[in-house]
């Protein structure tokens, strides 16, 4: 079974929770919190103010420049603010608060459960199409997907690799997709395809989803897709671009600047992709994703058809509510989620699920001294030295620190799972690679000033 | 025979070598003026970086090369050492007013409710990459220390009951190392008044009012009622939060009586009594009568 060639671990998967559980609609919620941010690239402007009325799938947030993202109202209702609201980690950012009044939808928008398999438009009115939508990738990242399907020049694109992997524990939402969505999914992927051109299109799926393989194989052979499914090992980060890229492939992607394009492979998440069907066909754009909330602990967990907007805490509830004691609630899984301090804040495009962690597992584990035994080298699926730039993260040398490929860790997190001595060897990592990134733009900046 | 041999071979080879030695140090050597070596001698030798440059020989080297030495400063050292050395070479000294690295905190555990535990590293850099912080203020201190490890002068200490980092004045060189380190721009150099005087706004942050409230009992709420009292012209008022100019300020400590968060810290003196309600009526309408009679007379004389 196909991999990718250095590093990874195998973390539990802990997908038992939620991945029998069907899709539910989660009820409307009465306010909705939608950040102007919740992609890569600069912040949406906003187009609308106090006191508006908007319908389900108006335009309220529009893309400042190339690399940003058009954002539409979830619910149908009034504004009743546009100001600085904080966000999971309690920090303020800009956004649009909408009251719910009843459920209505933009009238162009198709809400009939037909499966409509014909495109006939053209790449670029494809590309246009799904830009109007505000489509971004779904799997966390938020990288714009017009972006992604904009080849720049000189480059060919010859592998159209789905990500269907979700190699993050806990979390089901791309599988009950896959599994419940199938055919339409695999429509977006069609779209996505026609889009770019490409030769080959491949769905990798992780191996311990055995239902979602067979299911996506039994549509491809019943309804006549061109599209290709591939077993993957369990392995994380299997689902990380580069690596996906690798296993399927077998191609290595060179270190920064250079995109996966540059090897000539795009790289889509499934669920972007049935995202990609919906604002294509029926012309919906993204308003609403599959949330799974999830945990050891938690009574009921879901995976839940969710507004964008709503708070989190709503989704708690739906699982079974907090228990007394030590709590962590995680936006994503344990392995690139971020822990919340306030849980009121709103579920946006790249939240793909919740995970609650309680008592000992919500605490980091005692730090030791590095004795440098080398595992975390081992599981660097970038052949990175992680032991290496938490010394030069510390000692604050930053040109080591480039030298030694800082740019490169795609901050999986493997390093730290790792470590015998529990050293918090991602949070000094990630320091020096923002601290270099910001270095090396300064540099960019300062040169493209002289000339 | 042989003992003889091998010592007559290596003291020929020891000959040789340092023969060899000679020359090259002879023919390469590096003229250098012997007052960068005496300069050096009269800087303090912390290494700090404090001046800007990477270490004092730096400095010295700077000191003795440049003609016009008024941008160059020792802050460990300070004026009487800038005087020395200035003396020494037959220049001007500088003259830089003494500053000392304040904390604008005083959000205190009693005052800035905690509404989470962190658990991760102990770093403030970390922490604030991460998230908010363990109160709701985005802008306070941490408490994690990391000014205590920049500081090469043991002036600087996160008090374990408030949580808060706090200056050793009479310790602290104003080197500015920690004003680098703090990733929340929580500490400033201000002007070092006699006997560690101080009045500044002991919070940072640019939230509304309300907001501040809520996350802080001790926080700047920008009402501008200091702005206000304040006859030097040295408080504005800019996103909600006031700010003491510390070259404009006289000590005067009107402001520290009107703020009604104690956002406004006073050190090394008493504040002004204050004066009971009724009293205070009419001593205020005086000196607020006499400026309107002396515009009366201005007006009339023109």
């Amino acid at each position: 079974m196909k991999t990718f060639p250095i590093g990874g671990v195998h973390p539990s998967d802990n997908k038992c929770w939620s991945k029998d559980k069907a899709i539910e609609v989660l009820e409307l919620p009465d306010v909705v919190n939608i950040p102007l941010a919740q992609h890569i690239g600069a912040p949406a402007t906003a187009k609308v103010a106090k006191g508006d009325k908007v319908l389900v799938g108006q335009l309220i947030a529009e893309a400042t420049g190339f690399m940003s993202a058009n954002i539409h109202s979830s619910v149908s209702g009034t504004v009743t603010a546009v100001d600085m609201v904080p966000n999971g980690q309690g920090i303020r950012q800009m956004m649009i608060t909408i009251k719910r009044e009843g459920d209505e939808w933009m009238p162009e928008i198709d809400r009939s459960k037909d499966i409509v398999r014909e495109c006939s438009l053209e790449p670029q009115a494809i590309i246009a199409k799904i830009k109007q939508a505000g489509i971004v990738g779904m799997g966390g990242a938020t990288f714009p997907t017009h972006v992604k399907l904009s080849i720049p020049q000189g480059c060919v694109a010859e592998y159209l690799i789905i990500n269907g992997v979700e190699c993050e524990p806990f979390l089901t939402s791309d599988h009950r997709n896959m599994l419940e969505r199938g055919e339409e999914l695999l429509i977006g992927v069609e779209i996505i395809a026609k889009a770019l051109g490409v030769k080959h299109t491949v769905v990798g799926v992780e191996n311990n989803k055995p239902d979602a393989i067979a299911n996506l194989k039994k549509i491809i052979a019943e309804k006549g897709f061109d599209i290709k499914v591939e077993p993957l090992k369990v392995q994380y980060p299997q689902g990380g671009e580069k690596q996906l890229i690798a296993a399927v492939t077998g191609r290595q992607v060179p270190p920064p600047p250079a995109l996966p394009i540059h090897v000539g492979a795009v790289v889509c998440n499934a669920s972007t992709s049935l995202a990609v069907y919906e604002a294509v066909q029926k012309n919906k754009p993204l308003i609403e994703r599959v949330v799974t909330i999830t945990g050891e602990t938690m009574a009921t967990p879901r995976n839940l058809l969710t507004r964008m907007g709503t708070p989190i805490s709503k989704l708690v509830e739906m699982g079974g509510g907090l228990v007394e004691g030590d709590v962590k609630v995680v936006n994503g899984g344990p392995m690139m989620g971020r822990a919340m301090v306030n849980i009121d804040s709103p579920v946006t495009k790249g939240c793909s699920g919740i995970t609650v962690f309680v008592g000992k597992k919500a605490h980091r584990v005692a730090v030791d001294d590095c004795i440098k035994c080398a595992k975390c080298v081992e599981a660097c699926p970038m052949g990175l030295e992680p032991y290496l730039l938490i010394k030069l993260s510390e000692r604050q040398m930053w040109d080591r620190a480039e030298q030694e490929r800082i740019p490169d860790c795609i901050e999986c997190g493997c390093c730290q799972y790792t470590c015998p001595a529990g050293l918090p060897l991602l949070d000094y990592v990630r320091l020096a690679k923002q601290t270099v990134m910001g270095i090396i733009r300064a540099r960019a900046a300062a040169e493209a000033a002289k000339k | 025979m042989t003992v003889l041999f091998t010592i007559l071979t290596l003291s020929l080879l020891g000959i040789l070598a340092a023969l060899i030695l000679y020359v090259v140090a002879q023919k390469f050597k590096v003229e250098e003026d012997p007052r960068i070596d005496q300069v050096e001698k009269m800087l303090p030798g912390a290494n700090c970086g404090g001046c800007g440059f990477a270490g004092c020989r730096g400095l010295a080297d700077a000191l003795v090369a440049r003609d016009d030495i008024s941008a160059l400063f020792c802050p460990v050292g300070g004026a009487s050492t800038m005087e020395g050395i200035a003396t020494y070479l037959g220049k001007v000294a500088p003259k830089k007013e003494p500053t000392v690295a304040t904390v604008r905190c005083g959000g205190v555990c009693s005052k800035r409710p905690k509404t989470n535990e962190y658990n991760g590293t102990k770093s403030c850099v970390i922490a604030s990459s991460f998230y908010v912080g363990e109160s709701a203020c985005a802008f306070g201190c941490l408490g994690y220390g990391d000014c205590v490890e920049a500081c090469a002068f043991d002036a600087i200490h996160v008090n374990p009951e408030t949580g808060i980092a706090e200056v050793d004045a009479e310790k602290c060189t104003a080197c500015g190392a920690c004003v680098k380190a703090c990733p929340k721009n929580l500490i400033e150099l201000r002007k070092k008044w006699p006997k560690n005087r101080a009045v500044y706004v002991a919070c940072a942050s640019k939230d509304k009012g309300a907001v501040t409230m809520k996350a802080c009992k001790a926080g700047c709420i920008g009402c501008g009622k200091c702005a206000k009292v304040c006859a030097f012209d040295a408080i504005t008022i800019e996103n909600g939060l006031a700010y003491i100019d510390s070259q404009k300020c006289k000590l005067c400590r009107k402001c520290v009586n009107e703020c009604p968060t104690g956002a406004i810290v006073l050190k090394g003196m008493d504040p002004l009594p204050k004066e009971p309600k009724v009293v205070a009526k009419p001593a205020e309408a005086k000196p607020a009568a006499e400026p309107k009679a002396e515009v009366k007379k201005e007006s009339a004389n023109e």
